[in-house]
């Protein structure tokens, strides 16, 4: 059963397999494919109109369905692997252990944004950045750049709360757990992780930089803590909503899975510690 | 929800986003008025909309060094974007959100005010590269 750890508590060799793993899939190609399939999904939801990956109810079992894919096409390469998480509230720094040389790597040079340390570093020849939306072929971040913050423990506990999955209109404009989460609306949770990171992280490519799975295991872990929060709510809608996957509608691209298939995600993983 | 009202599949969708931007400034019709170069000191207030789905105006400009321009685009409604802007010539593909507010491909996860200062971050996080044509 795989299990998905803090990336905080990773051992050496779990941070070498996992990098490796990731150039691996980077190299064969597939890796290219995950970025193209998101950034046709970012472009392609809107608040009025169909909405699959973001911005919706969907978000969530989207982004679960997404990663248990990744995780599956790491897992090929290595059977051993699993998507760590990256809790933003505790390792808040840029001088975080993530960060290092021998995980992902530091935030971006002043000049250009260019990362210029670890694996994923142009320089290094293993991680050119190809799916893109300007003519940059190198990794870019900017950490914490201006001053941003990330969220808090507080802030997300607030978040947590909230006893209502979903709300009308289902999209950037709602009240509700999900939109809060998302960052549309509120303290903003996910979307302020994205801009603190910066580079390609801020962008509609964003899965160019390997901590996009990181931070979106940590968003599924508190989808997780939310339900063992309010074990009497559910997602939400339940049915028949333009534009909008309800419980039983398949998501694109798979057309095969549903909202309420990914509702248990022990029955594809567990977490290191009790969510 | 019917699957009969949702876009077929993702390829398709894909295609239509192509087609949108290809044409968007092909107009003979379409762009810009009158140049509004450096007049502009609102960039944190809203460009002429706001909750009602008011077009914001055309702008046209030199920020930073890049030219920037905003025009509505033939498209309204499909896609839910009506509105096209350029850096260089070349189509940063935007969005605007339910509450009026304004994101681009190249800043996704924060808002703006108007297609404007979308733009103007763009070019700030761009550093002098150029877009490239979207997939």
């Amino acid at each position: 059963m795989t299990v998905r750890k803090n990336q905080a508590n990773l051992s050496p060799a779990e941070k070498r397999n996992f990098v490796e793993a990731l150039l691996e899939l980077k190299r064969s190609g597939r890796y290219d494919t995950f970025v193209t399939t998101h950034n046709a999904f970012i472009m392609s939801d809107t608040d009025n109109g169909d909405r699959v990956g973001h911005r919706s109810p969907s978000f969530l079992p989207w982004h679960r369905r997404y990663l248990i894919e990744f995780e599956q096409a790491l897992q090929a390469v290595n059977p051993e692997v699993a998507l760590p998480y990256w809790d933003w509230t505790a390792d808040r720094s840029p001088t975080s252990s993530l960060w290092a040389t021998d995980f992902l790597g530091g935030t971006g040079r002043s000049r250009d944004g260019q990362v210029s340390d670890g694996a994923f570093a142009v320089t290094a020849g293993s991680w050119p950045v190809s799916v893109r939306v300007d003519g940059r072929g190198f990794l870019r971040r900017a950490l914490g750049a201006g001053g941003r913050q990330l969220p808090t423990r507080a802030e997300v506990d607030s978040v947590l709360a909230m006893p209502t999955y979903d709300t009308a209109p289902w999209n950037s404009a709602s009240a509700g757990f999900r939109n809060h989460l998302e960052g549309w609306r509120g303290v903003n949770l996910h979307n302020r992780v994205h801009t603190w990171v910066g580079g390609q992280m801020a962008t509609g490519v964003s899965p160019n930089d390997p901590v996009f799975w990181l931070h979106h295991a940590f968003i599924d872990r508190l989808w997780a803590q939310w339900q063992a929060r309010h074990p009497r709510s559910t997602y939400l809608p339940a049915a028949t909503t333009p534009n909008v996957v309800d419980l039983n509608d398949v998501m694109r691209p798979w057309n095969d899975v549903t909202p309420a298939d990914m509702l248990d995600h022990t029955r594809h993983y567990t977490y290191d510690t009790a969510a | 929800m019917s699957q009969l009202s949702r876009r077929s599949a993702l390829g398709a969708s894909a295609t239509a986003l192509a087609g949108l931007t290809l044409t968007a400034f092909a107009r003979p019709n379409g762009p810009p008025g009158p140049p509004s170069a450096g007049h502009d000191n609102r960039a944190h207030s809203p460009e002429g909309h706001g909750h009602t789905p008011t077009q914001p105006k055309p702008f046209d400009e030199f920020f930073k060094g890049r030219r920037i321009q905003g025009a509505p685009s033939q498209h309204e409604g499909h896609h839910g974007v009506g509105y096209s802007v350029r850096i260089d010539g070349r189509e940063l593909h935007v969005m605007r959100n339910a509450d009026g507010t304004w994101i681009s491909v190249v800043n996704h996860y924060e808002t703006f005010a108007g297609p404007r200062a979308v733009a103007r971050a763009a070019v700030v996080e761009l550093q002098g590269a150029q877009l490239v044509p979207l997939l």
